[in-house]
Order: C-alpha cells, then sequence, then structure tokens
C-alpha cells in the first residue's frame, strides 16, 4: 500500500483550556516525510494536547499554525484534515463487523463497493486480520483490536497518521510483542507518523526521533540513542532511563574532578556543576583493585537478566544504584571495587533544546 | 448437613414463601373471579368463559389501542428523545442541566395535573381533544425522560465520545456519525428506554383517566369503568385479558432488549 509522504511542521502552537490553564505552552515542531516521531513524556505533560491539536480535535491559541506538506491546515476541521487516527481505547464501532470497521471512512467517501472490498482485503492482509473479517470488535483480542483501529485509520490514505498511547491497553507481555510488530507495520506503510506514550522503550522501539515533553513544553527532540547517551536536560536523562546523581564538594568542584570511595576521577572540563549524572549500567563493580574507588553492597536485587546494587561509597552521600552481570557473586554487605569512566558522566545543566 | 442448601436458612425460606403467597393470592383469585359463575357463591358455581367473551364484545376495541399507543410513545419519544439526550450529553451549560431538570417534572407532578394543563392549553381544539392522538400526548410528556435518561447516560460514557471522534478523523458529517455511529452504538440504551415507555405507557390510568373521552379510551381507563359499572366478574376477567395481552409483549420485548445488550454490548 502506497502512501502520500508529507512533512508536517507546527509552528508556536499552543493550548490554553476555558478555565486558563495551559496545556501547551507556545511549540514548535518539524516532522520529516515519512518519519515516525514519538511525543514522550509523563502524564499531564501536553503530549496529547498536541496530538489533539493535530488532529484537529482542539481548537489551537490564536497566532500558531500547522502545516502539512506546506498547506496551512489550521482552520481546517478534522472531517477534512486528512489524519487517521488510532484512539487509546480503540474506539472501534461496536456494531460493526472488522470488514465494516476498516471499510467505514472509504464507504463515508461514496467509494464504490468494490473498491471499498479491495482496499479492505489489502488492508486485511497486511494487519494479518485474516479470517475475522466477519467478528465484531466484542470478539477480538486486544491486541487484534489494535491492528483493526490501525487498518480501519489508513484505509482513507490519511497524510499524517497520529497514535495516542496505541499500546497502553495492552499487558506488559503482549506489549513488547506488539511493540516491535507496530514498527515493522509503520515502517512498511512508510507514512508520516506521530505517536504519544509515557513509555520510554515503546518511544525508542516504533519512533525514529523522539521529542521529550515536560509540563507543557518539548524538552528536547532527537534520536532515542542519543537522547540517551547525550540529553541536553536532566530530565530528558531520568525519564529515558535510570540515572544516578552525585553531588560533588565544593574543593572537588574547584579541581574538576568527582571521588568516589577513595578514587579520583578527571571530569572533562565540560562537566562543570556541582552535581553529575551517571547511568547504573556505566558503573563498573569488580574486585577490589588499584586505581579503583571502594563500594559497600548495600542490597542486591536479581532482575533475572542482570542483578541490581545498592552501593554506598565515601565521597557520595546517599546511595548508588549499579547494574551488575547476571552472575555477579557480590552480596549485601561485601566491599567492591568501583570505577566509572569519566567519558559517561552526563551533566545536570540545562542546555537550550 | 446432607443438604445444606435446603436446610440453612428455614426462616428465610418460610419469610420468602409468606411473602410471595401473600402477593400471589389476589392475582390468582382476580384471575379466578373471572371464570367462576357467580363470585359470591365460589367455584360451586362452576367455570365459564361468558365473562372473558363479554369483556372482548365490550371493550376489545381498548387492547388495540392501549398497545398502539404504547408503541406510538416509543416511537415518539425515541424520536424526540434520542436527538434531545444528545444534546444533553454533549452540553455543559447550566441550561442544560435546568432544561433536564424541566424534563423530568411530569414524573413528580401528578398526572392529574399535567391532564388538566394540557386539556386547558388544548382542550379547545376539537378534534385533537376528542382523538388517541391526545392521550399519546399525555403518554409521551409522561414518559419522555425515561427514553432522554437513559440514552443520555449512554451518551455520556467516554467511548461514546472516542467513537464520536474516530468517526470524524475518518470525515463523517454530524449526520453520518451521528446515525451511521451513535445511534447504533447507544441501540442497547434505546431498547431499553423503550421498554420502560412502552411498560409505563401500557399501565398508564391517572393521566389518561383526565385525557379520555368517551370513544378514547385505553385498556386500564375500560378496566376502571369496567368496575365501577358492572359485575365483578366481568371486572376480573378483563384483568385476565390484561395479562394474556401484556405479558407475552413484555416477555417479547425483554428478550428483544436482552439480545441486543448481547449483541452489540463490548
Amino acid at each position: 500500500m502506497e502512501l502520500e509522504r508529507i512533512p508536517v511542521e507546527i509552528d508556536h502552537c499552543s493550548k490554553t483550556y476555558a478555565d486558563g490553564t495551559r496545556g501547551l505552552q507556545p511549540t514548535s515542531l518539524h516532522v520529516e516525510p515519512g518519519e515516525v516521531l514519538a511525543l514522550l513524556g509523563p502524564s499531564g505533560c501536553g503530549k496529547t494536547t498536541l496530538l489533539r491539536l493535530i488532529a484537529g480535535l482542539e481548537t489551537l491559541d490564536p497566532g500558531g499554525r500547522i502545516l502539512f506538506g506546506g498547506q496551512d491546515v489550521t482552520h481546517r476541521p478534522v472531517e477534512q484534515r486528512g489524519v487517521g487516527m488510532v484512539f487509546q481505547s480503540y474506539a472501534l464501532f461496536p456494531q460493526m463487523s472488522v470488514a465494516a470497521n476498516i471499510g467505514y471512512g472509504l464507504r463515508i467517501r461514496g467509494v464504490s463497493a468494490a473498491e471499498e472490498r479491495r482496499a479492505v482485503g489489502e488492508l486485511v492482509e497486511l494487519t494479518r486480520l485474516t479470517g475475522l473479517e466477519a467478528k465484531r470488535p466484542g470478539e477480538l483480542s486486544g491486541g487484534q483490536r489494535q491492528r483493526v483501529a490501525l487498518a480501519r485509520a489508513v484505509a482513507v490514505r490519511p497524510r499524517v497518521l497520529l497514535l495516542d498511547e496505541p499500546l497502553a491497553a495492552l499487558d506488559a507481555k503482549l506489549k513488547e510483542q506488539l511493540r516491535e510488530e507496530l514498527a515493522e507495520l509503520l515502517r512498511r506503510l512508510h507514512i508520516t507518523a506521530i505517536h504519544v506514550t509515557h513509555d520510554q522503550q515503546e518511544a525508542m522501539a516504533i519512533a525514529d526521533r523522539l521529542a521529550v515533553m515536560r509540563a507543557g513544553s518539548i524538552v528536547q527532540v532527537g534520536r532515542g540513542e542519543d537522547l540517551y547517551r547525550a540529553p541536553a536536560h536532566p530530565f530528558v536523562a531520568e525519564f529515558l532511563g535510570r540515572v544516578n546523581r552525585i553531588e560533588r564538594s565544593p574543593e572537588s568542584l574547584a579541581r574538576g574532578v568527582l571521588t568516589i570511595g577513595g578514587a579520583t576521577l578527571t571530569c572533562p572540563p565540560a562537566l562543570d556543576q556541582s552535581a553529575l549524572l551517571v547511568r547504573p549500567e556505566d558503573i563498573q563493580i569488580g574486585p577490589r583493585q588499584d586505581g579503583w574507588g571502594v563500594a559497600r553492597v548495600e542490597q542486591r536485587s536479581f532482575l533475572g537478566d542482570r542483578v541490581q546494587l545498592r552501593l554506598s561509597a565515601a565521597g557520595v552521600p546517599g546511595t548508588l544504584l549499579a547494574d551488575a552481570a547476571r552472575d555477579t557473586p557480590y552480596r549485601s554487605g561485601d566491599e567492591v571495587g568501583i570505577r566509572i569512566d569519566p567519558q559517561r558522566l552526563m551533566s545536570t545543566a540545562e542546555a537550550s533544546a | 448437613m446432607r443438604q445444606p442448601t435446603h436446610n440453612r436458612a428455614p426462616f428465610l425460606f418460610a419469610v420468602t414463601a409468606l411473602t410471595s403467597l401473600f402477593m400471589i393470592a389476589p392475582m390468582l383469585l382476580s384471575v379466578l373471579a373471572g371464570l367462576v359463575n357467580n363470585y359470591s357463591v365460589g367455584i360451586k358455581s362452576g367455570f365459564t368463559l361468558r365473562w372473558l367473551q363479554e369483556v372482548w364484545d365490550v371493550y376489545g376495541g381498548t387492547v388495540g389501542w392501549s398497545l398502539a399507543i404504547a408503541a406510538a410513545s416509543v416511537a415518539a419519544t425515541a424520536a424526540i428523545g434520542v436527538p434531545c439526550a444528545y444534546a444533553l450529553a454533549r452540553s455543559r451549560s447550566r441550561l442544560a442541566r435546568a432544561f433536564e431538570e424541566l424534563l423530568t417534572l411530569p414524573v413528580a407532578v401528578p398526572g392529574l395535573a399535567t391532564a388538566l394543563a394540557l386539556i386547558l392549553a388544548y382542550g379547545q381544539i376539537a378534534a385533537f381533544r376528542q382523538s388517541f392522538a391526545f392521550i399519546l400526548v399525555g403518554h409521551i410528556v409522561f414518559t419522555l425522560p425515561f427514553m432522554v435518561r437513559t440514552v443520555a447516560s449512554a451518551f455520556q460514557r467516554n467511548d461514546l465520545v472516542a467513537l464520536e471522534e474516530a468517526a470524524r478523523t475518518l470525515g463523517a458529517s454530524f449526520p453520518q456519525r451521528f446515525l451511521g455511529v451513535l445511534v447504533p452504538a447507544v441501540f442497547p440504551a434505546i431498547v431499553a428506554g423503550g421498554l420502560m415507555v412502552f411498560t409505563l405507557s401500557v399501565g398508564e390510568f391517572n393521566l389518561t383517566w383526565m385525557l379520555h373521552t368517551p370513544l378514547t379510551r385505553t385498556l386500564p381507563v375500560g378496566l376502571a369503568d369496567s368496575y365501577a359499572s358492572m359485575r365483578i366478574e366481568i371486572g376480573s376477567a378483563y384483568t385476565l385479558v390484561f395479562f394474556i395481552v401484556i405479558l407475552p409483549v413484555l416477555w417479547a420485548l425483554q428478550a428483544l432488549a436482552q439480545l441486543m445488550q448481547k449483541r452489540y454490548g463490548t
């Protein structure tokens, strides 16, 4: 199925609700043609509001503009905007069969019955729903409903596909499986898509780029890997994974070093903040040895694929989380060697996004 | 202990049995009274279908009219009530809430008062006053809130809001999504509301009694008339006719409502 690929331009869009609350601060965003962009953030960060503005289900504050392929659609009602949307609850029409659900948008447009049958057949095959055409949504599993919702949304050949928490209604195991499937399907459709989620793993698995949002604004936009490795804001670091925050003493700060359990690391010159961040998987644990610091294991949690250790070390207030290999022998109470590659330290400064 | 389910609560069982007997006895006696030759003599006087025949000859017409008015009430409350329920469900204005209260008023106000108001307002229009349409209007006024309330609460559900938005993103205009998506999605609620309207309309007496004319009588009005002016056996036979006519209709409607719920419920 060949779909049109267009860029989406969001230009100074904001949303103030009737009661005066600001759902979205003035936001600008560019989505490349055929790209899958995730709007990622905790609940209440404005990601759904932004998606609904793009869909045309909410009206934006005066001054903002939304362009689809260079065409201003700001004042176009949702019915004529040419978007396909997958809702969190899927919103399948309960009284219609799977085939009737998928073909609904085409019927509304007055497409001939033969053409509708052909298009529905193609989508049923693409979304692996063969044999379920005559079933009603109530008889389908969660994953099947999600695929019907996707097929229905793309049947009308939308210019932009919008996905509102498409996997939130599924249980954890199924979610993991379907997220690969959805990513693959979106690649095959090669359509410009905007995907709202609060799950960072889902966002990284499905989207080409992520826009991390907080309190009604976009904090940083970029590829998942780049955001994970080089977050421009401590919120991005914390939201995309687990991080340790290490406070430095004034002397260490003045000398440009970080001391952990007696060992001294020289920090890259760019890291001149009093607190630094490091991910648990970037803390190395081993036998006590020269040049390494010393830490004490306070708690050991076996997580299946790895062991998570809670450590205390001289010179570090509070405790540190560190990931160790699955077969790591250390128990709580043991003294272990600890080392951090200074290149893995992350800044707590807020770089401008 | 061998039969725990039977022996556990003899007291509760006795209370239930007595209550049931107390409630069923009048119905049985009433039915019996319509089938014996002479009620004051009792069963000894022998059984007869004479009274049933007499009821059918004198009041047979009221059965058809009652059913027709009930069916028309369902159709009219659906036609008026479903759009009204949608508007109320989607509106957040205070005016809409006030209107909803106003709509419920005829349920609280005695039917006699509602009927009197209708007669005062439209009683001068003779053709209207003398037709069954006059009674129908009264029934619609009385039953409309039951349809509107039932359907409005269905429209208010979050999944219905999402269904409408889904239809909009697919390009459906208001009439297309209202008739094609929303009404079918709330159809079980419409059937449930319709069942209530039908039941209320068939049994409605006090409003109808004020609105009827000698030529426009419904079943309950005819029943009152026969109790007041004829032998007790005829009145009782009338009750039997009421049961025979109404029960199958109600059962059929109930079955239909359940079928709808099963078919369309998610």
